[in-house]
């Protein structure tokens, strides 16, 4: 009697979890699933069952193109964020002594993270426009003669949000894994005469691996999924699988837009379970 | 004190940079909103004035700001409240392990890695069909919710694998009701990461873009309004804006991690030194 009452009372507690994500998860997933088979007039879509949308998709060059893209900045960006966030993360845990100032700093660290994404982007626009900060500061150290062109609306302004935007989602469990490192753990490993590069490589990063690899999941996935940070910094210039699908949706052609989303969450969805191999997320928190 | 190591100092400036690497971009448009009324997107400062400031209380120059803002202001709170409660409520049944919970975690895990655009479309795509009109009380709101309620669910987690059964066993002992136990144990026991719940729901639901898009119906909250301004605003007015919603997340998260700070003094004050020894 006992145990049944647990799961019962279980359920109830989880219930309106539960029905928010069935109503606003689960529904919405099924609903691209399904209007992906649909057909589309220029101005109404219509239920079918046809694999046009589909085979337009995969029988279109610009696909392949724009799904190699997305993995590009997905990769560029895990790159940077992981060698960044891991050093900052190192930095807070090992050699900030107290646990105040600890905290402190990790604040520092966290607070862009509650503040607005856009005016962030924004926000680099003084610095990489054609007369921004950059431009202006690197001509007058007469590094170069030229205003760089390249610094916004570019692959490279794209990747530097991202970095932006995204490295406090490795430093976060980096840092939470770090924290609860045994310090005699790194105490032995000196006293039996390792360097502390040593120490880094074989004590440190190893057991770091959890938090690293929640840290990939977070940032690849943003990425994967982002189209608002390459829209707004490649100036429209650049695509990914995220703009496919919200031009799609900007000329009112759903079907096509939800055959991309789908093909684009079961990418996502790959990518999530390869990394999930390496780490149990609920022991971690 | 041992000394420090040299790394310690390299690792310092890195730090540093990083520092200035998250802050500087926005401390320039802090200073940029700030132009004088010829003045441009970016340095020189032709001037110094509130033109741009005063620009944004002019309701025709720039578009529904204020309705935007106060749209968001609502919404914000609302997604906060209910972030708090469903969260805390998935946080003890997690700890029941009922059957059926590893479902339930993985459509959460799946809520928080899911690209946004997605929900978006989806939520979009199933009031269209139904024939509802999507609103951001409504649509927006339950669209919204997917992407703070892992966030909220992760944190109980946090706090209960932290958590001190013992408490609860005495209480029991004592001859304290399930509710009361909760009620008068666990939950002043948990309340400062209430608090941070609280602070994630509304910040995330106040800044949250993608996930609103096609599901805010024809009244825009702020960040899409902001985002809109983006494209056919071309003076520093949008530096104004952003400055102003900017300094508003700051002293909201001052706020919170203030509210955090007092509670744990208090705690300190009135807690008992019993068990402590002498």
């Amino acid at each position: 009697m006992q145990v049944k009452n647990r799961h019962i009372v279980g359920w109830l507690e989880a219930a309106p979890l539960a029905v928010v994500l069935l109503g606003f998860l689960i529904a919405p997933i099924v609903m691209i699933v399904i209007v992906s088979f649909w057909g589309a007039t220029e101005f109404s879509i219509y239920p079918a069952f046809q694999f046009d949308n589909y085979e337009f998709l995969f029988g279109s060059p610009v696909t392949y193109r724009v799904f190699g893209a997305t993995l590009k900045y997905a990769f560029i960006t895990w790159a940077l964020t992981l060698a960044i966030g891991f050093t900052v993360a190192y930095f807070l845990a090992f050699h900030v002594r107290s646990l105040t100032m600890q905290i402190a700093l990790f604040l520092v660290c966290t607070i862009p993270f509650w503040t607005s994404n856009i005016i962030r982007m924004i926000s680099w626009i003084p610095f990489l426009g054609r007369n921004g900060i950059a431009n202006q500061t690197l001509i007058s150290w007469g590094v170069i003669d030229e205003p760089l062109e390249w610094l916004l609306y570019s692959d490279f302004s794209v990747i530097l949000a991202f970095v932006h935007l995204y490295t406090l989602f490795m430093v976060v469990p980096i840092f939470n894994t770090m924290m609860r490192i045994d310090k005699s753990l790194l105490e032995a490993a000196r006293d039996n005469g390792a360097s502390g590069f040593q120490t880094l490589v074989h004590v440190i990063i190893p057991l770091t691996k959890p938090g690293i690899m929640i840290g990939t999941i977070f940032v690849v996935t943003l990425v994967m999924g982002d189209f608002i940070t390459v829209r707004f910094m490649s100036g429209s210039q650049r695509a990914n699988v995220g703009r496919l699908i919200s031009n799609d949706i900007g000329l009112l052609q759903y079907p096509s837009a939800a055959a991309t989303a789908v093909v684009l969450l079961c990418t996502v969805l790959i990518v999530i379970a390869i990394l999930l191999r390496f780490v149990n997320i609920r022991k971690e928190l | 004190m041992e000394r420090r190591p040299l790394s310690f100092y390299v690792l310092a400036v890195f730090f540093g940079l990083f520092v200035l690497f998250l802050y500087g971009p926005i401390l320039t448009i802090g200073i940029l909103s700030f132009q004088g009324p010829q003045g441009g997107l970016t340095f020189p400062m032709n001037g110094v004035s509130l033109h741009w400031f005063r620009d944004l209380f002019q309701e025709q120059a720039v578009g529904d700001i204020w309705g935007a803002f106060r749209r968001s202001f609502a919404l914000g709170l609302m997604v906060m409240l209910t972030t708090v409660v469903v969260s805390v409520m998935a946080g003890l049944a997690f700890r029941k392990r009922f059957w059926g919970s590893g479902l339930v975690f993985y459509a959460a895990i799946t809520s928080l890695v899911i690209p946004s655009i997605l929900i978006s479309l989806g939520v979009g795509l199933i009031f269209n069909q139904l024939g509802f009109k999507v609103h951001w009380a409504t649509s927006g709101f339950g669209s919204q919710l997917t992407w703070t309620l892992p966030f909220g669910l992760l944190i109980m987690f946090a706090v209960f694998n932290r958590f001190d059964k013992s408490y609860e066993e005495a209480a029991r002992d004592q001859g304290a009701t399930a509710w009361q136990t909760l009620r008068y144990v666990v939950l002043p026991i948990i309340a400062p990461s209430l608090i941070g719940v609280a602070l994630f729901g509304f910040t995330l639901s106040y800044d949250e873009f993608a996930r609103t898009l096609l599901t805010a119906g024809s009244y825009n909250t702020l960040p899409l309004e902001i985002f809109g301004m983006t494209t056919n605003v071309t003076t520093p007015v949008i530096y104004a804006l952003g400055t102003l919603t900017t300094a508003f997340s700051f002293a909201i998260i001052a706020a919170f991690l203030l509210g955090v700070w007092i509670m744990g003094k208090r705690r300190a004050r009135l807690g008992s030194d019993a068990g402590k020894g002498v």
